[in-house]
């Protein structure tokens, strides 16, 4: 695919969610009833992508209050649905109902993994937050589609949270040692080829046991931030160079952005692509919501455009470098994502 | 400066290496990038500690007190690497360095150069002072005896963990100690002066300590966190904010605020003229950039007399440029530092203080010269200790005045860094001698700036670093 068909893919993938969703047939309640308080028929109005404009800005609060009724779409009226949970290191969690999305979305990004970091069958190894999140059962999917089975070892990074807000840095230290003594015991008794985890959590195990030693061929690193010398300082001393890392993206609301190969090259900054047509990953002037030039910062903004969710412009809490298509993922990426400067104090990352 | 900004990099106990990430160490008149600062994640430091050994151990104590004479020299005059094969900084380089970063005069970069010449070429004079005259040779047995006693030390750690501030150069001589007492240092330096402390190693490698037994690693707040946690023994520098998330660490010897102080007694007050010449000292030298410098004057009565007298004095110190052989003040590295204190003077006078620098003067506090941000020396003079600027410290020539009852003074004074006692009353200096929080007392007319390096410096670090054993031998054993 080159740019230009890519453009044309998020043009139709455009029309056709809006229409889904805003269309008295198969939409979501939330959205016809704000297309009608808005005063205009999205369906009838909206041509493509560059109509996003005309959406307001997806209010995160919405996903804390409104029953979840209102967002089953009418197609999917009468099927019971999955409720997925935020982080909640910005304040209070959202809920996100779903269905298989993150079965679409995992698949998708399965076919982005090496086989030879992460071989097909054998056993995987998710270190971080299961509980309410999607992320567990969306890692779990990931590995049994590709034939693997998954030990899991939670991570409560709400506590974790609470812990380093109230300067308590002993018990927060004592519930990482907690969380690596069980991922320790697990790769001693067990044999496990792949991890899934925090770049803390990675960086703690790694002082632990010696992680290529301990059998494991591939990492999947994401959930905070990783600057590029952190990733080299993953890739090269924790990892002793000879294990494949794949730093992820994702959130609940969005889905899983793969990052673009060969990062290693391109001084360990990396760039993550999002799951295009399904969400879209822009980086905006926080203040006028333009998108802003290549290799400049700003505001990472999401849009997710699928039959179980609509979220038009949504401001994450990260900022990011705007940058340019590649041969893998013919859409913009966002680059050296980390939290945005306005809102860094109050957000705790802690271990998670 | 138009030369090209000078790489800065860390030196993983003695490996050196480049980090992905930097920060720019700026002029602080104009702006310009004087180095990049190679930073470090808190893993690389955690990771080095870990595995990290101590080669000093195995340094007899005769050959590291050479070394560090030979150190001292070298970082007096030598042209020293910064980079290996990358950036070399001769003497006057580093001066102009340090003095663009920091804000510094040259005169006052020499007098903290030479300060720390001092501590490296008379090792011998500190260590014995620090031991209380102990017989070194124990350092390199453990065992030995002094005045008939028998003695034996060992080591409490084998690293010695040092967060750096910016404020001062000089501040390096109090870790110097660590590397004749056979202690490897790691050094996590202030973003505004990574010179010194580099320099420092440096012209200890070069003299022949092995690299391996130094740390320099610039990073962030975790990471200095990481310093103190990986080190068995540390010295914490910094605001109140950041020495109280680690007071009760018995590991952690904390440098926070001087709080340093003149008391002039009510069997002197009637003399206090005489000790003018002291005030100005003790206030002013080193730009009042020190924790030695006084920030409290305390008096029984006369209060007005001297906070005006003195003001008059110190309103002769007028920004310089940093090349004049004369110049005293020091530029602020960040303007909106300057900005803040002056507001906050400001704020202290409409709640009561007197500024009678600005009485004396006529003209503002702030003001500038070649584009850096200067205060010039104020005294404030205010009517109880629980006024705002009557116990507080700023990084200029700052003091209050403040006038005490003579019952209450030992109590008045409180905890302090130095203080200098102007009093022959035995109530009053007995009662100073016994208090436990203050750390350098000088007894007569001897500015609190004043550094005798056969007394303990800031806390003792010969007993931060060895603990006695008790050991009893049998006969003929």
């Amino acid at each position: 695919m080159i740019p230009a068909e890519a453009v044309e893919q998020l043009d139709e993938q455009f029309r056709e969610i809006v229409r889904w969703h805003f269309s008295e047939e198969t939409g979501t309640p939330f959205w016809i009833a704000w297309a009608r308080e808005a005063g205009w028929d999205p369906v009838e109005e909206v041509r493509g992508f560059g109509d996003l404009g005309r959406f307001e800005r997806f209010d995160g609060e919405w996903l804390k209050t409104v029953p979840h009724e209102e967002w089953v779409p009418k197609a999917f009226q009468g099927r019971p649905f999955t409720i997925f949970e935020t982080g909640g290191t910005t304040g209070s969690p959202k809920q996100r109902i779903g269905w298989d999305d993150y079965k679409t979305d995992y698949e998708e990004f399965s076919d982005t993994l090496d086989d030879a970091a992460f071989p097909r069958g054998g056993y995987w190894l998710m270190i971080g937050p299961t509980g309410p999140r999607r992320l567990r059962l969306a890692i779990e999917h990931l590995a049994n589609f590709r034939g693997s089975a998954c030990y899991f070892v939670d991570l409560d990074p709400r506590w974790v949270k609470k812990l380093i807000a109230a300067g308590e840095t002993e018990q927060a230290r004592a519930y990482m040692e907690h969380v690596v003594d069980q991922a320790a015991t697990i790769l001693e008794q067990r044999s496990v080829d792949v991890l899934f985890t925090t770049p803390r959590l990675l960086e703690a195990l790694g002082e632990r046991v010696s992680i290529p030693e301990a059998g494991i061929k591939g990492v999947f690193c994401g959930g905070t931030t990783m600057s590029p010398q952190v990733l080299r300082f993953l890739v090269e001393e924790v990892l002793e160079g000879k294990v494949g890392l794949v730093p992820t993206y994702g959130n609940t609301l969005m889905g899983l952005a793969a990052h673009k190969p060969g990062f290693a090259e391109e001084g360990y900054s990396i760039t993550y692509h999002a799951p295009q047509p399904r969400a879209v990953l822009r980086v905006v002037d926080p203040e006028d919501g333009e998108v802003v030039d290549y290799d400049e910062w700003g505001r990472v903004e999401l849009t997710t455009l699928t039959r179980e969710l609509f979220v038009p412009r949504f401001l994450e809490r990260d900022e990011a470098l705007r940058r340019r298509p590649c041969e893998a993922f013919p859409w913009d990426g966002v680059g050296e994502v980390r939290p945005f400067r306005g809102e860094a104090e109050g957000i705790v990352e802690g271990v998670y | 400066m138009n030369s090209p900004p000078v790489p800065i990099p860390v030196l993983r106990m003695g490996t050196e290496y480049e980090s992905l990430e930097q920060v720019e160490v700026q002029d602080h008149a104009d702006g310009t990038t004087l180095a990049l600062l190679d930073q470090v994640n808190a893993g690389i430091v955690r990771r080095d500690l870990r595995g990290a050994t101590n080669p000093l151990r195995e340094l007899p104590i005769d050959r590291l007190l050479q070394i560090c004479a030979e150190a001292g020299e070298r970082f007096m005059e030598d042209e020293l690497p910064v980079a290996d094969g990358r950036a070399t900084q001769a003497a006057q380089e580093y001066i102009e360095a340090l003095s663009a970063s920091s804000g510094l005069p040259h005169r006052l970069c020499r007098t903290n150069m030479e300060k720390i010449r001092t501590v490296l070429t008379s090792m011998e004079e500190v260590l014995r002072g620090l031991t209380r005259g102990m017989d070194l040779a124990v350092l390199d047995g453990g065992i030995g005896a002094q005045g008939g006693v028998g003695l034996c030390y060992a080591p409490t750690t084998e690293r010695l963990g040092v967060v750096l501030p910016n404020n001062s150069p000089g501040v390096n001589s109090i870790w110097l100690p660590a590397v004749a007492l056979k202690t490897a240092v790691v050094l996590k330096p202030g973003s505004g002066e990574p010179w010194t402390p580099l320099r420092i190693l440096r012209a200890l490698i070069a003299a022949g300590a092995p690299a391996g037994a130094f740390g320099y690693y610039p990073t962030d707040h975790e990471g200095a966190a990481a310093v103190l946690d990986g080190c068995g023994r540390a010295l914490l520098f910094g605001d109140e904010r950041t020495t109280a998330a680690w007071a009760g660490d018995p590991r952690i010897s904390l440098h926070g605020p001087g709080r340093s102080k003149v008391v002039i007694g009510p069997d002197e007050i009637e003399r206090w003229e005489e000790h003018l010449d002291l005030l100005v000292e003790s206030v002013a030298a080193n730009g009042g950039r020190s924790c030695v410098n006084t920030s409290t004057i305390l008096v029984t009565e006369k209060g007005d007399d001297v906070a005006e007298a003195l003001a008059r004095r110190l309103a002769e110190i007028e920004p310089a440029s940093p090349t004049d052989p004369e110049a005293l003040l020091c530029a602020f590295p960040e303007h909106r530092i300057a900005e803040a204190i002056d507001a906050s003077i400001s704020r202290g006078t409409e709640q009561g203080a007197r500024d009678c620098s600005l009485e004396a003067r006529g003209t503002p506090r702030l003001t500038r010269l070649d584009g850096g941000a200067y205060l010039r020396p104020t005294v404030v003079r205010c009517d109880d200790l629980d006024h705002p600027l009557a116990r507080t410290e700023f990084l200029f020539p700052f003091t209050s005045v403040v006038e005490v009852d003579a019952e209450a003074l030992a109590e008045a004074v409180g905890s302090s860094l130095a203080v200098t006692a102007l009093s022959r009353d035995r109530r009053l200096t007995d009662e100073l001698v016994a208090r436990g929080d203050i750390a350098r007392l000088h007894l007569g007319p001897l500015p609190t700036t004043r550094v005798d390096w056969g007394q303990p410096h800031e806390g003792n670090l010969f007993e931060l670093l060895y603990t006695r054993r008790a050991l009893s031998r049998a006969q003929d054993w």
